[in-house]
This record gives C-alpha cells, structure tokens and sequence, in this order.
C-alpha cells in the first residue's frame, strides 16, 4: 500500500460492538417490556376479571350467563348495534364522496376542505355533543328544525358522525389518491365511460378501503361514550353502561364482560381487514403513473356543492360549540364574555384539568415519539433476534385493535389489583402517559416504519463498515432524515392524548384529571356553558400546536432543501 | 502475487430456510489480488461477500484475514471498506462529512487533509461542501469509493458498484477503478453478474452458480477452457453438439463424424463445445471437420458479423459463427463451408 495514503494507526477507532449491542438488545427488551405491561397484560386483566366470579364484583361465568341473557343487556347491545350501523351507513358514503372529490375531480381549494373536514379530530368527541345541544335542544338556536327531541337516538347519531367523519375520510383518502393513469388511458381508449371507468377500476381498488373505513367507523362508534353520555338522554348504550359499571357501581367484572362484548367486533373487523388486505396484495406496480382527472363542470359542480355542504355542516357545529362558549347566558342573554372560561369558579378540575393536560399531551408526544420510533427503527433495520421482531412486530399491532375504553378497563384490573407491584402508579400521570402512548402506538409506528423502509437498506451496513456505532449513527442520519415524520408523530401523539377520554376517564384522580375528563364532568354537572368553553380550550389547543409543528416541519424542509431534492443512489 | 493468501474462506455453507445460498464455498484471495465473484442472480456471490464483511452470519465454515481468524469478529472489528450497489451515501451529509464519517478516531485537522486526500484520489477536489443528491451517479460512485477508503482499510468489498450506472459510462469507470485499486495495492472483492466487467477488472474470476465456485481461475482461462458446461455457456457465447458414441479420437453427432482434439476423454457421450469465433467460414483445405452448411441469418454487429448456419448433415440444429466483416463477401450464397476445427473442440461427458 502507498505509504502517504496509510492513515496513522493512532487515528483508527477501536473496534467494539458492547455499545451497539447494549443499544439494540436492551432496546428491544425495553420495548417488548413496555407492549408486556402496557398493552399485554391489561388485557389480560380483562379476561381474568370477566372471569373470575369473585363475589360483589359481577363477573364469572354465571353472571355472563345472566348478564347475556338479560333484556337489559338486548336493549343495550340492540341500540349500540343500530347506532353504531347508522353511523357508519351515513359517514362512510360521504366521506366516500367526499374523499374523491378531493382526489380525482378539479375543485378548487381542496387543501382548504381537507384541514376543515379533519378539524373534528382536534376536539373531544363530547364536542359535536355539546354543538347540537345549542343548535336543536329544547333550547337550540334551531329547535324547530327536529320534529323531535334531539337527545336519544338521532343525536347519538349526528355527532358520532362527525366525530367519526375524519377517521373514515383519512382512510378513504388514501386509498383514493392511489391510482394508475394507464389504467384510465386504457379504460377510455377502449371506449369505457367515466361510469365503467369507475365499476371497474376505481371501485375494486378502494372497496377494501370502504369495508375497512366502514370498520374502524362501526367500532369507533359502538366504544365511544362521549357523545352519547352528552346528548343520549335515555337511550342508553353498552359503553356508557360499561363506564357506569366500573366507575359509578364498582362492578369491575360486570365492566370487563361488557368490555370483552365490546372487544368482539374490532377483533372481528381487524381480523377480517388483515386478511382481505393479504387477498388483494399489492395493486400498485412501481410504474403507475399519476392519474390526473380530465375537467369535467358537470362533475366538479356536483362534487363541489357536496364538499361545501359537508364542510358547512362541520363549520356550524363547531363554530357554535365556540359561539356558545362565548355566550354570557344561553338563550336568555347572548351578549358575549368569557364567563365559561372562568374555570377556577366551577367543579370539575378547571385550570389543573387543563394543565395536566397540557402535560399529558407533551409528554405522550414527546416519549411516546422516542419510544415509537427508535422501536420501528430497531425493528426495521436491525438483524438478529429474528424471533423478537417478530414478536415485536406483533404486539405492536395489537393496540390498533383495542378500542380505547376496553384499554382503559385493562388497565384498572391491572394496576389497580393490589398485588401489583406497579400498583402505586394508579392515578399517577405517569400512567396516563403509558396507556396513551399504548393506545396510539400503532397509528404512530405505522407512520414510522413507512418512513424508515424508504431509506437505503444498506445504510446501517455502511456504518458498520465504517466502524460507527449504530446508536450515533441513528441519530447523525437516520433521525435527522426522518425528521418530518417524526414531527408528524409528535402531533398525531399530542393531539390524540389532549382530545381523549376514552381509556383516561378511569384512570385520573383528583391530582391528574384531564381537560377532556372536566367537559364530561362539567357537562354532567349542567354546566354545559364550562364543558363548550373546555372543548374549544382544547380543540385551539390542538390546531396551534398542530400548526405550529406543520410550521416547523415546513421550515425543516426549506433548510433541508439542499440535500431533500433527490436521493442518491436510486 | 504473493503466494500467501490474504483473504481465505474455507467451507463456508449458509441457508436460508429452505435455500442453500452458500454450499460449502472456499476461496483465496492474495494481497493486491482482484477477484471477481461472477455468476447469475441468486448464486450465492452477495451472500459471500456480506459473510466475508460479517453482515451475514454463516452457518459453518471459517473466515480468516490477513491469518487473523475473523469468522465470529462482529463488521466493527473486521478491517474492510465496502461500496454497495447503491452506494448508500447518507443524503444529509455533505460529500466531507459522509467521507469522514468513519474518521472519528481522528482529530478535526487530520480527518480535513484525509478528505481533501481522499477526493484527490478519486478526482473530485472542490465537491467537499455538495450533497449527495447534487452528483451524478459516477460521481456519487467516486463518494462512496472514497468514504470506503478514507479509514485506509486492508480490504476492499465492491458489491455490484457498477449496476447503477449508465452502459457508456460503465467501462470507463471500471477502468478507472481498477487502475485505482492497482495503484493502491489493495486486496480487492467484487461481485458483479456482469461478464465484462469481470474480464476487464479481475486479476481472476470465481464462476459461482448455486452456491458453488464451479471455477476459479484467470479471465482467459475461464474463457478459452471453462470448467464446466455451466461456465461455458456463463461466460461468452458458444456451441453445444451432443454426440453419442465414440470411436478412438471422433464421436458421432447425428449422422456426423468429428474429430476430437487429443486428450478428450474418454466419455461415450456428451457435448461438444465451440466458441463461434473458433469456427471457420469457407476454410481452406487442410482444417478438419469441413462440412457444408446453409447460411440462415446475418447478423451486423458493427465490428463483426454474426451468421447463423444449420450443417446440411445436421438440420434444425442452428449454429453460429463469428467473423471479420471483411471476410463476409467470400459468402456467396447461402451454400457455404464451415470448419469445426477439432482443437477448438471442448468435450464435456
């Protein structure tokens, strides 16, 4: 070898590896740990509890025997299923419609329509509640519309659907924005109209994404208590009933039956979606080539006076759940004030409730963030330990599956036995930040791992060759990289924990109660005004920090911009 | 070449699940050697090499370097730079800092003079402060090739480094890249399933197919006396006439009689092999195995011609011969004579 180009031996790094394998084996240890005692065992609890027929607490075979077979249990599972059916058989055809009209017509301004019709996901769903509450209650701004009364059935039903609309809009959105111009040249070039066109190739590529959309709507609907705690009245559904189980009467295994019954259909409808998905494998060649939409007025009239319809719907009823917010003393005086906003007046956690959980929200997106994503990458782009990914792998699945309220159940059987050596975090923050990194985790590590397989798979080869530790070289490259979907989970984290209260509501205590817990209490309490003031507190909450971080995520771009253009190497 | 060797595999055997990617591989490499693994998709060539840079365990066999046993060593404590297909540059690193990343042993002012060194090695002085992503792809090769040798390793893995580039660029840069390796004496690895790049860069050749080196020798000899049939019909472009029966030093192919070349065995049955340049068009009368032959296609390839012949004795069997252009007006018509000269003949039994 050339003696100028040997490089002194003093400057070569001394070969080791303890730090890396302390880095990834500890890792992934420490995630598997973390999927063990926040989403495993909880769960297990369930099933332990529902049961074990321990006396007092409503559980064991015999009282599922008698909980099944009792008229009261019909009644409630029969109007869980019609609600939740309606509500999925009303949002999922418009957010079909609504979904292509933002991907394959030419409307106008549809980055505008997408951040309105997303907007119910910043608020709680007790929110749409409250909205209708003033728009057609007894005392509504638009009472005479209903020939009803608006508490029951159809209120349950209005704002669930638009609680859930965004939910099944992302989805379908997806599936839509995915489309081979070649097959639509070859459709017309054959002389299939649009409606063919459609029969044809749209409709067979998407109607997993409807089933799936239909899904996630149906069991969204059926576990969430928010809304129908607000304006059911005295139609009365399984969450709600397993809510006042455990947490009114201290029935924990009569709480657990319900929340197993309610565990059945998105265990049902996660199965079924997996296994359509594996039968359709991948549609999409490398070579499709972007679809554009050819004009069409006729078409993209229809379409846009849909979409300013939905979006006008959504506009008023989160603009009067502000409005009412603001109203001094509803119908009687409408002078506006920050009355509601005086928290520190009235019950039900006021200010702290808001401050915890402004620490909830930072600090599920902030630890959740690190956790997820460092456990996608060791997943991703780590070898050995094949069986553990697996494993891993797995689990990480499992919350997806879990509706929030049947999560949170797990979670008082299990820490609250008082066996448990972890029994002392039972109403600590520190567990709400647990079961919400747990409860989102899928969504985030989905977001995470798309990220990560889109690098170059020899990248930590190349740094192994180099001699670089893989825990530096994952924060010199890999994070830097991923930075904006990091960002991206960062807020889906934050916004996610500041709006939920489906598996927090049974486990704060009076210390660490949550803004989203006072709108239910305060809404119980009568205080509707307060609850509309909390929900807007949170929902502007949430779209600031969302902006703020879509801000410096668009700013990171820009600064990135010089090495962002194009990958090398492909 | 020194006779000792640097780099040895011995044994070396992996599956995966149910696929033997490596079937008990054993290969030499000497210091300042050029070897190429050459050999289709799915030979097992990369397996070898990610084994030898210890990014694959393998299941039995032993690894040694430089006589240092590095079977067990984890890819940290081997000493070897690589370039991979894709080069794997990381994109938010400058051209300077992707080519220091393995120099953080050393200090600021020597990890400088190391990169300005480095990129005047590959000819790319002034491109410190650009991104990956703002160099073409040759340029992109010379970046990695330089980030593989800044930390001034003992060995040299190329793994396929030529596949993402364009076919008129290709040649030169293998050039370019051997008379680089030559220079610096380094023991050197590729892998490629391209011919020519094994010809035109490798001190020798390993004909690898289904886990097996099935030849290792020089270019030349893996062309002009391959093996194996496999490495026949791998490298190059050939003949093959299955004959039965033998008597003495011909074999019969159809209703045909060749003469074979001395030492060919002593298989009853088998095939011939004839490189098609080997075969003479319109030869003159002292070349054996003269036959007449129908002419069916011309093929210009600019620097010769391709012509595709069928023996009269042996139709629907096409042939193909190889020829100056210049000669190509001594075909009349499509009657023609060939000659299948018995010492270019190879018999396989």
């Amino acid at each position: 070898m050339e003696r100028t180009l040997a490089l002194p031996q003093s400057a070569r790094r001394r070969p080791g590896d303890l730090g890396d394998r302390l880095f990834i084996q500890g890792g992934k240890c420490l995630f598997l740990a973390f999927l063990a005692v926040a989403v495993v065992l909880p769960l297990a609890a369930i099933f332990w509890r529902g049961f074990s027929g321990e006396a007092g607490q409503g559980g064991g075979l015999v009282a599922a025997r008698e909980l099944l077979a009792s008229a009261n249990f019909h009644w409630l599972l029969g109007n869980s299923l019609k609600v939740s059916l309606s509500v999925a058989a009303l949002v999922v055809p418009v957010a079909y419609l609504f979904a292509y009209a933002l991907t394959r017509t030419l409307i106008p301004a549809k980055s505008l329509w997408r951040g309105i019709s997303l907007l119910p996901l910043l608020a709680p769903s007790m929110l749409p509640g409250i909205a209708l509450i003033y728009l057609f209650g007894n005392q509504g701004l638009l009472r005479g519309w209903l020939p009803d009364n608006i508490y029951g059935f159809w209120g349950i039903v209005l704002g669930e659907a638009i609680y859930t609309f965004p939910h099944a809009l992302m989805i379908l959105i997806s599936a839509l924005s995915l489309a081979d111009g070649r097959l639509f040249d070859a459709a017309s070039s054959m002389g299939a109209g649009p409606w063919k066109a459609f029969c044809s190739i749209t409709w067979p590529a998407t109607r997993q994404a409807v089933f799936a959309a239909f899904c996630l709507v149906f069991t969204l609907t059926i576990t969430d208590f928010g809304v129908p705690v607000v304006v059911g009245g005295d139609y009365q559904v399984l969450a709600l009933e397993a809510y006042k189980a455990v947490v009114g009467q201290q029935q924990f295994g009569r709480g657990a039956l319900i929340g197993m019954v309610l565990l059945l259909p998105a265990l049902l409808s996660f199965g079924v979606d997996a296994w359509l998905r594996r039968r359709q494998g991948d549609a999409m060649s490398g070579r499709a080539q972007v679809h554009q939409p050819k004009p069409s007025r006729l078409r993209d009239a229809g379409f846009l006076a849909l979409v300013l319809l939905v979006c006008a719907v959504l506009l008023g009823v989160l603009g009067m759940a502000v409005y009412s917010s603001l109203v001094k003393f509803w119908p009687y005086n409408l002078s506006l004030s920050l009355r509601h906003y005086a928290f520190e007046e009235t019950a039900g956690g006021g200010w702290l409730a808001y401050r915890n959980s402004l620490t909830l929200a930072t600090c599920t997106a902030l630890f959740g963030g690190a956790l997820i994503f460092t456990g996608a990458w060791l997943m991703e782009k780590t070898h050995g330990q094949r069986a553990l990914n697996q494993v891993l792998r797995l689990l990480s699945f499992v919350p997806m599956a879990v509706p929030g309220l049947v999560l949170g159940l797990g979670y008082v059987f299990f820490f609250n036995l008082p066996a448990n050596p972890l029994h002392g975090l039972y109403g600590s923050m520190t567990l709400l930040v647990v079961c919400s990194i747990a409860h989102f985790l899928t969504t985030a590590q989905m977001t995470a791992s798309t990220a990560l397989r889109q690098l170059d798979g020899e990248f930590e080869a190349a740094a192994l060759s180099l001699k670089m530790p893989l825990y530096r070289h994952y924060l010199k490259v890999t994070v830097p990289i991923c930075l904006p979907a990091l960002l991206d989970i960062v807020r889906y984290l934050f916004v996610s924990a500041m709006t939920t209260v489906s598996a927090a509501i049974f486990l704060y205590s009076p210390d660490s109660v949550l803004a989203a817990v006072a709108v239910l209490n305060m809404d119980d309490a009568g205080n509707v005004g307060g609850a509309a003031a909390m929900s807007t507190l949170i929902l502007l909450t949430s779209a600031a920090v969302s902006l703020l971080l879509a801000g410096a995520s668009r700013g990171l771009l820009r600064r990135s911009q010089a090495w962002r253009q194009t990958a090398p190497g492909h | 070449m020194s006779a000792t060797p640097y780099l040895q595999a011995c044994e070396v055997r992996k599956r995966f699940g149910s696929f033997t990617a490596l079937d008990g591989v054993s290969l030499d490499i000497a210091e300042g050697e050029l070897v190429c693994l050459l050999g289709p998709s799915g030979c097992g060539k990369t397996t070898l090499l990610r084994c030898i840079a210890g990014l694959e365990r393998q299941d039995a066999g032993v690894l040694r370097m430089g006589g240092r046993d590095i079977s067990h060593l984890p890819p940290q404590a081997r000493d070897y730079g690589i370039l991979f297909q894709s080069y794997a540059l990381f994109p938010n690193l400058s051209v300077e800092q992707n080519i220091a990343y393995g120099l953080t042993g050393a200090s600021r002012d020597e990890a400088r003079q190391r990169v300005a060194q480095m990129l005047e090695l590959v000819g790319l002085t002034g491109s410190e402060k650009k991104y990956p992503g703002q160099l073409s792809g040759g340029q992109q090769q010379r970046v990695a090739l330089a980030r593989a040798l800044a930390p001034s390793p003992s060995l040299l893995l190329l793994d396929e480094p030529m596949s993402a580039l364009d076919a008129r660029v290709r040649e030169h840069l293998c050039t370019e890249l051997r008379q680089l390796q030559k220079r610096l004496g380094i023991t050197t690895l590729m892998v490629t399933h391209n011919q020519d790049e094994a010809m035109l860069m490798a001190d020798r050749i390993a004909v690898m197919n289904h886990g097996r080196v099935e030849q290792y020798d020089t270019p030349e000899a893996i062309y002009r006396r391959p093996a194996t049939p496999f490495v026949a019909s791998f490298v190059g472009q050939g003949n093959w006439l299955p004959f039965e029966g033998r008597d003495g030093r011909h074999a019969r192919v159809g209703d045909l009689r060749l003469c074979l070349p001395e030492q060919a065995g002593e298989g009853a049955s088998g095939q011939l092999f004839c490189r098609p340049e080997a075969i003479a068009v319109e030869p003159g009368q002292d070349d054996d195995n003269r036959f007449r032959a129908q002419v069916r296609e011309i093929t210009f390839l600019g620097n010769r011609c391709r012509v595709s012949f069928e023996l009269d004795a042996l139709p629907g069997h096409p042939l193909l011969a190889e020829l100056d252009p210049a000669q190509m007006p001594r075909l009349g018509g499509p009657d023609i004579w060939v000659a299948l000269p018995s010492r270019s003949l190879q018999v396989f039994a």
